[in-house]
């Protein structure tokens, strides 16, 4: 993701209080990016899927 | 009367241990906040983070807001052996259930929320950093925002908001049930499968959100079973007579800074027409907890949900109703208790995500974590024809969520952020100015070894000489920044401190 651009949405209305930040936008859409995104997820990935997931388990919280 | 919001997001985080035989997750959590505040004690960069005690004096999480304590109820699920710290910017960092609990400080609008969320999660960061140090190789710490293991087990992510204690509960009930039945469509995390028995992923492959198959009942006081999509909790941590505090219960953990501000934006806009009476679509679901999980197992956003007077809508339908409910009300009424200014900005941003899912969810995969998750998720079936069962694509599930920044899938999908990491940073030590956090958070960054103990309405000081003097906190917008600020300059100890305070 090292090329995408980030630009800035136009800024909300002004506020004597800190008003909402506009959020960065990527310039391409997720979607197009994505087959670079799976080479590189392919590395972090942990290596044995089916062993992390079964030894996934947590206690249930509120 | 709308009243001013103040909001507070609680998260209870996975938790893993690696490198033990015996792994044990309340062991874990307490080892995890201990080593980022030994860190923060060992490098001096920051002013120490008190292991102050929680003051659990006034902790009453069985009472009611119907009314009554239930007959058997059981009292409050607090260990208070386990490590519990106030933090400088004035959030909470402790261990509950088994998992690493962080609440972030007293917030006034929907934006300074997602800051010190994503402060809260800096934090955890840099405790498994530290954690990592200290522990020695072969063994690692790694936490998980989400809220669902798989295998039946769920712990959440929890919001807050001040109410006016005058807006009937009943009220609150039918309306509040309407939006976090159909909220769902843009603040899910989405998941692989399901958790209700019988149903698996063949027949769900993948829902919008990760908590919906966990909630049985509409209304309720319970938090760890038989979850209601109402809850009843009745502690406001502040003036009884004049606040309500409600403890939603219902939603996901984000990793996507857009959708948690919509999740709090539109909640806190939703909450303000509840307690002004404005509230639109005035519609009840002929089944709300089935309802909740139509809405989650379907991926098209078109099941229509069947109302109590026969008719139907669906979820979309129903979000877009809201949101010109919401914009008549803040045209006729005004910001001031719907999150402030910032509610234009979210109202904007509201009805442009239930636009866009109307036309094609897939373009908010910059958005929404649902979304990205989905997005993610098929292009790795199609490049490796994988079916829905395979485990990759549950590891893909969890590993979204993986905090670490390294492995952390959700890092490399470029969403839109609100915040950038130097100002979660800067949150992640200075309290927000327009609450009582920053009263809380000032006075442990200058007199941590005055403070004995700390809760979210009182603090407690150790002058050095008999009694011990307790300080309330009982109106959450007072203790801010302007309130204070002054009272701090040039003040010399705990006791000069109260002294002015008293004057």
């Amino acid at each position: 993701m090292s090329d995408q651009e980030q630009s800035s949405a136009p800024a909300p209305a002004k506020a004597d209080q800190a008003e909402a930040p506009a959020p960065t936008k990527s310039d391409s859409s997720l979607a197009d990016d994505l087959d670079g995104i799976l080479d590189e997820i392919d590395e972090v990935l942990e290596t044995n899927a089916e062993e992390f997931v079964k030894s996934y388990v947590q206690k249930g919280g509120e | 009367m709308a009243s001013i919001k103040v909001v507070g997001l609680e998260t209870e985080y996975g938790i893993v241990h690696r490198g033990v035989d015996d792994p044990n997750p309340i062991t874990a959590s307490s080892l995890l906040i201990n080593a980022y505040l030994a860190r923060c004690e060992a490098t001096g960069r920051r002013p120490a983070t008190q292991r102050v005690s929680w003051d659990f004096e006034d902790e009453s999480p069985d009472i009611d807001a119907r009314g009554y304590t239930p007959v058997g109820a059981r009292p409050p699920e607090v260990e208070t052996h386990l490590v519990n710290a106030v933090l400088t910017n004035g959030a909470r960092y402790y261990v509950d259930h088994a998992h690493p609990e962080m609440s972030t400080p007293e917030c006034l609008d929907a934006a300074t929320a997602v800051l010190y969320d994503r402060a809260g999660e800096l934090v955890v960061i840099e405790s498994m950093q530290a954690a990592a140090e200290m522990l020695g190789s072969g063994q690692e710490l790694i936490a998980y925002k989400n809220n669902s293991d798989g295998k039946g087990n769920s712990y959440g992510t929890h919001e807050n908001y001040l109410m006016d204690r005058n807006t009937p509960f009943s009220d609150i009930v039918a309306h509040a049930t309407t939006h976090f039945v159909t909220r769902q469509i843009f603040i899910g995390a989405g998941k692989v499968g399901s958790e209700i028995p019988g149903i698996g992923v063949a027949e769900v492959p993948f829902q919008l959100t990760q908590r919906a198959d966990f909630f049985e009942e509409e209304v309720g006081l319970e938090t760890t079973l038989k979850r209601p999509i109402i809850n009843t909790r009745d502690e406001p941590h502040a003036d009884a007579q004049k606040y309500r505090r409600l403890h939603v219960i219902v939603g996901d953990a984000n990793m996507s800074q857009y959708a948690t501000w919509l999740k709090v934006g539109t909640t806190l806009i939703v909450l303000a027409m509840i307690e002004d009476d404005a509230f639109d679509p005035k519609i009840a679901f002929r089944a709300p907890v089935q309802a909740l999980r139509q809405v989650s197992h379907d991926v098209t956003l078109s099941r229509p949900l069947r109302l109590y007077d026969g008719t139907s809508a669906t979820a979309l339908e129903i979000q877009a109703e809201i949101v010109m409910a919401a914009e008549k009300y803040l045209e006729t009424r005004g910001v001031a208790g719907a999150g402030g200014n910032g509610a234009w900005a979210v109202l904007e941003a509201w009805r442009d995500t239930i636009e866009t899912l109307e036309r094609d969810p897939m373009e908010l995969s910059d958005r929404l974590d649902w979304v990205a998750k989905k997005a993610l998720l098929d292009a790795y079936r199609e490049r490796d024809n994988l079916p829905w069962a395979d485990a990759r694509l549950r590891a893909l599930d969890l590993q979204y969520h993986d905090m670490r920044p390294q492995r952390s899938v959700f890092n490399r999908l470029g969403l839109q952020t609100l915040f950038d990491d130097d100002q979660a940073g800067a949150a992640s030590v200075d309290p927000p100015d327009h609450t009582r956090a920053y009263f809380r958070g000032e006075c442990l960054k200058r007199f941590p070894d005055a403070i004995v103990a700390a809760n979210w309405d009182s603090m407690v000081f150790d002058t050095g000489e008999a009694p011990l003097r307790r300080v309330p906190m009982m109106e959450p917008t007072r203790g801010s920044a302007s309130h204070v600020a002054s009272l701090f300059d040039g003040c010399e100890d705990v006791r000069d401190l109260l002294t002015r305070l008293e004057s």
